[in-house]
């Protein structure tokens, strides 16, 4: 590729990008008033987007070879757990990172 | 490490008793408030929900700074694309697209692909964006996954000003992330840590926001739409290909069971 054809490359990953972050807000400007449809959508999709990056996180662990994904589970209970007891966001983060590099680097 | 168990103080977590006992005060003399008081303010309290995102971060966009620099790019291209993409999984996947043969219209096409997620989240601050003025094109602007997350789940108290906290947040993880990706393009191959397991902070970020929207939510179909069809679509499609899938799943779902939502709210 030529400097050129580099810089397109890039811009062009731009582009993309802001198309999508920017369209909901072009499409749905402040001017008039959001459709029904699309103010029920703003309600219900984050429930489901929190959902999906989870597994969008998870996405290239294997069940069936490897540590079959046993580092992830214990590490995401202690998370979940550490989050039910004490509620506070940096110490169940913290806990269940803390957690997953002891497993992937002393045991699995 | 260092930054992961310095984030123990979380008892500073804003909303939850560490600010609170001033608030009463605050109110009455709002009309005070000097404007470089409430910036202050507001950076105090986005300050620490980025600290996860600092950790993460500064790993991932090390890693991405130093691969780029061992894939023979100069400091420049991931100081550059780290701060106009501002887009992980993309950055990563664009050094394998300019490593290939130019094709200008499948790049553009594997962008929309990869980053379509970002309609949803556009669609969810619509109303919380309303009003922000200048601020409001570079919220959208730097509205990555984690950033996006923040600002949607964070409390943010009733004397905090919303702008300048979706502001803060936006541009600390903005910097982080630029900030380590060039860091990581300059001197990358130097360097030498044991800190494998360290991406994993970004899961535990999004367990921890998913657990936190559960629990404001009263009903729970949404939050299994979303674990469902991703699920569902990851062993159906596979890793690299599940999300539009997904997206296009939620989307149907969600639209089907509007009746049943919207009635038992």
């Amino acid at each position: 590729m030529t400097l050129l054809q580099e810089i397109i490359t890039i811009a062009l990953c731009v582009a993309g990008t802001m198309l999508t972050r920017f369209l909901p807000f072009l499409v749905f400007g402040s001017k008039r008033p959001t459709p029904r449809y699309i103010q029920y959508l703003g309600k219900v999709l984050p429930g489901a987007i929190f959902a999906m990056l989870v597994i969008y996180c998870l996405r290239n662990v294997s069940v069936f070879q490897g540590s079959h994904g046993l580092p992830e589970l214990i590490a995401i209970a202690v998370t979940v757990g550490l989050h039910l007891w004490k509620r506070q966001m940096l110490l169940s983060i913290a806990g269940g990172t803390i957690c997953y590099m002891l497993l992937v680097q002393l045991i699995f | 490490m260092e930054e992961i168990s310095s984030s123990k103080y979380s008892s500073q977590d804003t909303d939850r008793g560490g600010t609170g006992s001033g608030s009463s005060g605050v109110l009455s003399g709002a009309g005070m408030q000097s404007k470089g008081n409430i910036i202050k303010r507001a950076f105090k309290c986005a300050f620490p929900y980025t600290i996860p995102i600092f950790a993460g971060f500064w790993f991932l966009g090390l890693t991405y700074g130093i691969y780029m620099n061992i894939s023979g790019f100069s400091f420049w291209y991931p100081m550059v694309m780290s701060l106009t993409i501002f887009g992980g999984s993309l950055e990563f996947l664009a050094v394998s697209m300019l490593l290939a043969p130019y094709a200008p219209v499948q790049v553009f096409l594997m962008t929309l692909m990869i980053q379509a997620r970002h309609l949803f989240y556009g669609l969810s601050m619509l109303d919380k964006f309303k009003g922000m003025g200048w601020k409001k094109p570079y919220l959208i602007f730097g509205m990555c996954d984690e950033t996006f997350s923040i600002n949607y789940t964070a409390d943010i108290p009733e004397h905090i000003d919303r702008g300048w906290f979706y502001f803060f947040v936006t541009l600390l993880n903005h910097f982080y992330w630029f900030s380590a990706a060039t860091i990581g393009g300059l001197v990358g191959s130097l360097l030498h840590f044991n800190t494998e397991g360290l991406d994993f902070v970004m899961t535990a970020m999004f367990v921890v926001i998913f657990m936190e929207q559960w629990f404001k939510e009263k009903r729970h179909i949404s939050a299994w739409v979303g674990l469902g069809a991703s699920v569902g679509c990851l062993l159906l499609f596979g890793a690299d290909n599940f999300l539009i899938p997904t997206m296009v799943c939620i989307l149907a779902a969600l639209t089907v069971l509007r009746k049943p939502v919207e009635q038992r709210k």
